[in-house]
Formats: C-alpha cells, structure tokens, sequence
C-alpha cells in the first residue's frame, strides 16, 4: 500500500517542502525579530494578506515581479507602522492591536480585491524557475531543490542576514536587550522606542514579503485568505524555534515538510482516508509544537509589555 | 551655551534648584548639590530621601520641572543620557541595569557604537574588561552570562561597567550594599585610586563608617532637598544620622542574651548544585532553635544563595534532609512549605519579594491572597487588605503616599521594608532572612534589628544569612562561616572575634584555640 513512497517522491516531497516553507521562513524571521526587542505581533496573518495582495496588484499593473515583491514589502511595513504606533507610541495592548491589524487586513484585502480584480479572473506570471548550474544536475535530488525560483533561494539570504544582524552587529544587540531589560537600554543613551519601531517595521516587512510570495512566487492569483493560517503558525514556529532565526529557517521547512506531504498524501487515491486529515496535519503539528516547548521558557523576559520609562 | 559660562567655577557639577514630581508627588523639592573636582562626595538620606531621583536626573533618565546643571563650567543639556555619557558621567544604579541573557562584555558595549557596524572586536573588550579587573581587583570574567552571577557579582560588573565606559564623575548609588567587607575595603581604595587618577566620585550610602572613611564632602538629603553639606572632618557619625533620621540614633542594640529552646529548622548533609550544575553545597549541616538567631556570614558566592533557596524549596536538593519543627519538609514544594510556619526575606527582592507591577497593598498579602481574611469565597478583601497594608505601612515606616501605589515607585529601602513587614506579620516560627538590611536607612536598620531581637525573644528560630558582618554581630547569638559550600566553623558573635570570622571567609579554617598555641611557641 505504500508503494508510492518512490524515490521521485520523495525528492518531489522535499522540493515542495522549501517552496512551501517560503511564506513561513520571511514571516517567522520577521517575527523573531520583532519578538526579540519585546514586541508580539499577533497581526502576521492581516499584514501577510496586504502583502499578497498589494504585491500581485503592483505586478499585475506593471508586469515586473520586482515591484511586486517590494510592494508586498511596503504595504507590510504600513501596516507594521500603524501596529507600533499604536503599540509603542500609544502603549495599546499588543494582542488587541494584532487582532485588530488582522481583522483589518482580511477585511481590505477581500474589498479591493473584489473590487477590482475578482472580474478579471486574470494571474499574473509568478517568477520563474532557476536552475542553479551543475547542483540541478544532480539526480532527484537536483531536480527537486535547485530548480526553485530567486524568492525560494532567497530564503538563505535572508536568514543569513538577519542571524548576523542581531548576533552580530550593535544594533542586534540592542534590539535583544530591548527586549529583555528595555530600562538598560534606555540608560545606555538608546531610543527603546526607535529600536522597537526599527524592529517591527523589518518584522512586517518581511511578513509583507512572504504574503507576496504566495501570489509571485506560488499560486498566480491572489484569493481572499490565501494565506490560511500561515501568520499564526508563523507565531508557532518563533516559539519552535526559541526565538533564533537559523531556528525560524528550519522549523519553517519542517512545517513545509507536512504542508508538502498532506498535497501529496491527498493525491494518493489508494489511501483510504479523507483529506481533510492530512489539511489539519500542519495545524495539529502546530499544537503539538507548542505543547512540547511549552515548558522551557526562552522568550524574551519582556515580551508583550509595553515600555514606559519617561 | 557658553555666554553664561561660569569661567572660574571651583565646582565641576552644580545641580540647582531641582524640581521634580510624579503627579501630585514630591520627590525633588529644589536641591542644590555641589561638587567639586577630584572630591569623594558622600550623599546621604533616609530611605525615599530622593537621592537615586537626584541621580537619575543627573544622568539624563529624568526630566526635571525645573532647575539647571552646570557641568564642567557649562549648562548640561538635562534629560538625555546620551549628552550625560558623552560628558563622561557614568553611574552604577541601585537596581542593576544589566541585560540578564547577555555576556559582561556584550553588556559593556550595549549602546555604543554605530548600530549597523559589525562587532569583530569583542576579543579586544574580552581583553580590555580583563585588563580592568585585574587592575582593581574585582574578580569580574567577560565571557560570563550575567543571569549565572550572584548579585554580589552583578554589582561587581556594574561597577567595572562605568569604569570601563572611561567615566570622569562616578556615580555610586549604594555599592556597596551587597559586597563583604574585603570587597567594600577595596571599592574604597578603588575610590581613592580614581580620585587619584582625576576622576570624581559621588558616592551614596547608608554605612556612616564607609562614609566617614572615604569621603572629603558630605551632603545630606532629607525630605528631597539637601539639607546639609559639610567636608567630613567637621562633622561625625552622629550628627550625620541625626540630620538623616531627625532624632538621635542608637549605634549598638541593647540586647539580653540568647535563649535557645527546642530545635526548630534542622538541616542535615546538605548537597545541592547551582544552576550551572556545579556542586553549590557539600554536605552543608547545622541546627536553629527557637529563640536564637544564627548567622551565615561569607563571601557572597560560597553557596549562601543556594542554601536559602533549597531551605524555602527553590532548588532540587541532591542528598541530605532539612526538617522544620520535627516534620521533614526535603522537596516539598514552595507552596507547601508556604502553608508551613516559614517566613522568607530573600536575598533579591525584585526577582522573589515581590511583583513591581502591583500595588503596595497587592503585594502585602502575596503569600496569602487565597486565605481568610484577605480572600472570601474566592473574592479578595480588598477593604481588609487595605487596612492591613496601611497597618504594614505605619508599623514599619514605609514612605508612600498611600497602599495603592506601585511598588516599583517605592525607593529601594522602603520596598525592602515592605517584604520584611509582611513576612513577620506572618507570625512565622522559622525565619530565613538572606540581606536582611540590604539598602536600608541606618534609622530602618536599628528598628528592623530590634524587631528581630524582639522575634528571637518571642521564641522563633532565625536563620539570618549576611555578608555584612556588622549587621551579623550586632543580632546574631552564633556565626557559622560558609567557604565553597562548606560550613568551615561556629562562632559565637562575640565582636573579639571578628577577625577569626573574616579568615575564615577567605577560607582559613578554624583551628580550636588550644590546638593552636603549642604549635605557635
Ligand atoms: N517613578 C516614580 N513614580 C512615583 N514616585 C516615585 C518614582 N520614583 C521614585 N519615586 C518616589 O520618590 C521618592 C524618592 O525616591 P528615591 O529612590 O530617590 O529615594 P532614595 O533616597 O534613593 O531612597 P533609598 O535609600 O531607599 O534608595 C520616594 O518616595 C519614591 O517613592
Ligand atoms: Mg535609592
């Protein structure tokens, strides 16, 4: 019965896994950083759906999928920026301004889009495959993982950046210590704000940019809740992860990994059981996750609680 | 900025006409301080006094109503902490302000720096911090985590940390508050070796000898104004209390002598390891009866922290027993011991005495906020939480405008205050109190004493574990010396044997008097 599992499976298993984790990868890193310096942004899910949709208007508009995903990019950060003002400006509770931030985001983006696109029934052409020379070569395994388009690749990129930014730089070490002891920070001479805003705003951005890869870099079209969810396990795999983005990178495909098997568990019709099962797998995983973490605590002492020094 | 530049001011800072308040309340009523170049200069108060407020407005991190602060001859731009770094004013803050996940070095460079710069020199500061340390004796390693150090060790770092920043005026809020006596000598001398390098340093502090010995000027603060200023060699301890408190203060505490009854808290081989993993205490045993008050003196970091947290349950204990009353209570939880006849003052009020976000009030009932009279049916009384609270407040003498306020608003001495109110309200047979007196206005310290030789005359038992040995003599009727985890040797706190208990700390054993002398001739 279980003679699918092939090795063409598996390697077609694998491929799918990182491109699923994509959305996953750029939202959760955003989100260890913004966790990082105290501030939970529940709101992934909202600002990911701005990102996906602002990023296939500018690209339907103007073919270029550049645009497209720097505008994914911009309208996250709009967003960030109305969910720190309230929250660091204002001091608002964080959850309920992210709930909001959500309930906003699905709202809009399902009245634009039916506004204007829903007739048009048009995609757009998402980025093309690249195959990188001489590692796509390689049997199965080549195939499967280095024929993804730039956005999928750039995954690397950005864990790679963010992992130095906040071990590695000043500001990364203040953005931690923002986020653990803000009152030292202040003492220090440094903005607790400005860090907070700085880190919610490459938070957002990056949730922007993953809701942009799924309309160009995934499916072709943007759908009203496209992102099903992704923000949320976004939030589980920053707690997976213990707040690292090399972590965020890998938990992330893990959780690609079970989007990828439930698709290809589902195309298998001599598996007698309804696909609804395999639909809930990364949702469970998600529960599972959070329960086994659940103990051990190493999320940022100050997570979620406004700063009010002066 | 320069027209109204004082051109040959003999001060290097003036602080003048300070005003500040926090809504309706007063915590800086238009103080003067004035400091001059290569001066130790001493300010004292009571607890709640406003000199950490005074401070704090000195290094940027409040903004005065009004007033002006000339630094160096010219107005300093009050309220920014960057322009106070800047100028080279550092100050080593009551409550620490260290990043707990971070390295000492990474916390030595925090704010420093061009944010998007890499940081590829750490092993360059790694250097400079040993270089430092080495050169002051303070014992303090780069690489360490500072959530692993004791607080001990924390204030050590701190104090290196404005060192390290190149500070010309120093400001010490209370250092010496949780360091031994050896420790405190050598922070003198440091002070001294700073004056002697150019720098200035101010300096507060609730131990008038400290005071007396190091300083050339003294201010006092009381009722948030600086009420006196005087160079040291025209006043005397005293007169100093008597303008801090406003009444005569006792130095020595009458007491009647010990009384020891039954065994109360008996702990027996006691093993257990630090967080790190490491052996904290090998086989540590001793007894307290009722009516006696035990001391532990030692350097902090031999195991104290570790004891007082596996006697209230805190800490997994690895071999040995420790029984209260007859009942064995070896891993209990802290919740059950709770429900016990135990008190507990720990020796770090923010991370176990009490919830800075709550009210004085809320955090009077905290061990008992689900036991009558204060909770019924499940609802908390809060009118009879109230008048507890304003009873813990006027019995002890904590200065707050009312049991509503936060804690966190509370000066560091009145918040200690509070924890040890509320635990002796619990009318506890066993104490344990870890820094007892840490930060406490000597006119608090001579009523707490006396409340705990009231307590041991009451019959309960006290642990009283210190590093500060004055405190030790002063209450305790014996004095064990921890080393490395060990009991090295009893005591009885008799002050002629101060010096044997300060050898032992440094780890000498004690070797019984008689077995001594043939050896010595
Ligand atoms: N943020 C705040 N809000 C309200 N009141 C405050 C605040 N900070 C300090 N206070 C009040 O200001 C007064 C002075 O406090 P301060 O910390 O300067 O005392 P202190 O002289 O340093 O005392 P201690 O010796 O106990 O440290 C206290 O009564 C305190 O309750
Ligand atoms: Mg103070």
């Amino acid at each position: 019965m279980l003679d699918f599992i092939t090795i063409g499976f598996l390697a077609t298993l694998v491929g799918a896994a990182w491109r699923l984790a994509t959305p996953l990868i750029f939202t959760s890193i955003g989100e260890v950083i913004s966790e990082r310096a105290g501030v939970l942004n529940i709101g992934l899910e909202g600002t990911m759906l701005m990102g996906a949709f602002c990023g296939f208007a500018a690209t339907f508009a103007s073919g270029s999928i550049l645009l497209g995903l720097g505008s994914g990019i911009v309208a996250g950060m709009a967003f960030g920026l109305i969910f720190a003002f309230f929250t660091i400006t204002v001091k608002a509770n964080q959850i309920v301004v992210g709930a909001a931030i959500n309930l906003l985001g699905m709202g809009l983006t399902a009245f634009l889009f039916r506004t204007y696109y829903v007739s048009t029934g048009r995609g757009v052409d998402i980025a093309p495959p690249i195959a990188i020379p001489y590692l796509s070569d390689i049997p199965f395994l080549g195939e499967a993982l280095f024929r993804q388009n730039m956005i999928v690749y750039s995954t690397i990129l950005v864990t790679l950046l963010a992992a130095v930014l906040l071990y590695r730089t000043s500001f990364g070490l203040t953005l931690r210590a923002v986020g653990d002891h803000p009152k030292a920070v202040d003492v220090a001479g440094r903005s607790v704000a400005a860090y907070r805003y700085g880190a919610v705003l490459i938070g957002t951005g990056l949730a922007g940019l993953g809701g942009a890869f799924l309309t160009l870099g995934h499916s072709n079209q943007f759908v009203e809740g496209i992102t099903s969810g992704r923000g949320f396990i976004a939030l589980a795999v920053v707690v997976f992860a213990r707040w690292s983005p090399t972590g965020a990178f890998f938990v992330s495909l893990m959780f690609g990994l079970f989007y990828a098997l439930q698709l290809q568990l589902q195309a298998q019709p001599m598996l007698n059981i309804p696909y609804q099962v395999f639909q809930a797998l990364p949702y469970v995983m998600t529960v599972i996750a959070l329960v086994m973490v659940g103990g051990k605590n190493a999320s940022p002492r100050k997570l979620g609680i406004a700063y009010d020094g002066r | 900025m320069t027209d109204d530049k004082p051109m040959n001011s003999p001060y290097l800072l003036q602080m003048k006409e300070i005003y500040k308040s926090f809504g309706p309340v007063t915590v800086s009523a238009g103080v003067t301080l004035e400091v001059k170049p290569g001066e130790i200069h001493a300010l004292l108060g009571e607890n709640g006094a406003g000199k950490s407020v005074l401070m704090s407005i000195l290094c940027g991190i409040l903004k005065p109503d009004s007033g002006s602060i000339h630094y160096k001859g010219a107005p300093l731009n009050i309220g920014s902490p960057r322009e106070a770094i800047r100028h080279g004013i550092g100050m080593v803050h009551q409550h620490f302000m260290l990043v707990p996940n971070l390295t000492v070095a990474e916390n030595y460079v925090l704010g420093q720096g061009t944010p998007l710069r890499l940081i590829n020199d750490m092993k360059a500061v790694h250097q400079r911090i040993t270089a430092l340390s080495d050169r002051y004796g303070l014992d303090v390693r780069p690489d360490a985590v500072i959530e692993d150090l004791s607080v001990g060790e924390q204030q050590r770092v701190e104090i290196l940390k404005v060192l390290f920043h190149g500070t010309d005026l120093l400001i010490l809020d209370e250092p010496t508050a949780v360091l031994t006596p050896q420790e405190t000598d050598r922070l003198l001398d440091l002070m001294r070796d700073l004056v002697a390098d150019g720098k200035t340093v101010i300096f507060i502090s609730h131990k008038l000898d400290e005071v007396m010995r190091v300083s050339d000027q003294i201010s006092v603060m009381r009722d948030f104004k600086v009420v006196h200023t005087t160079a040291v060699t025209d006043t005397n301890p005293r007169e100093l209390a008597r303008l801090m408190v406003g009444r005569d203060v006792l130095m020595e505490l009458p007491r009647g002598s010990a009384n020891p009854g039954q065994v109360v808290l008996s702990v027996d081989g006691l093993s257990c390891r630090n967080d790190l993993g490491l052996p904290a205490l090998k086989g540590v045993s001793f007894s307290v009866k009722a009516g006696e008050i035990v001391g532990i003196a030692g350097v902090s970091g031999n195991g104290q922290t570790e004891l007082s947290l596996a006697i209230s349950g805190l800490l997994p204990i690895d071999a040995g027993k420790v029984s209260l009353e007859g009942k064995d209570i070896t891993g209990l939880s802290p919740a059950e011991i709770n429900q016990l006849s135990f008190a507990h003052v720990p020796e770090d009020r923010h991370k176990m005495g009490v919830l800075l976000p709550f009210t004085l009030a809320e955090n009077a009932i905290l061990h008992r906020y689900n036991q009558s009279p204060f909770a019924k049916k499940g609802l908390l009384q809060r009118g009879v939480t109230a008048s507890f609270a304003r009873d813990l407040i006027k019995r002890f003498r904590v200065k707050t405008p009312d049991e509503e306020e936060f804690l966190a608003n509370l000066s560091g001495g009145n918040q200690q205050k509070l924890v040890v109110a509320r635990e002796l309200a619990r009318d506890p047979n066993f104490i344990l109190v870890s820094q007892l007196t840490r930060g406490i206005d000597i006119g608090a310290i001579e009523f707490i004493l006396q409340e705990m030789l009231k307590q041991r005359d009451a019959g309960r038992a006290i642990l009283l574990i210190s590093t500060e040995l004055e405190e030790l003599f002063t209450v305790c009727d014996r004095i064990l010396v921890m080393f490395h985890g060990e009991i090295l040797g009893e005591v009885p706190a008799d002050r002629s044997r101060l010096e044997e208990v300060g050898l032992m700390m440094a780890g000498q054993r004690s070797a019984p008097a008689a077995a001594m002398e043939p050896a010595l001739t």
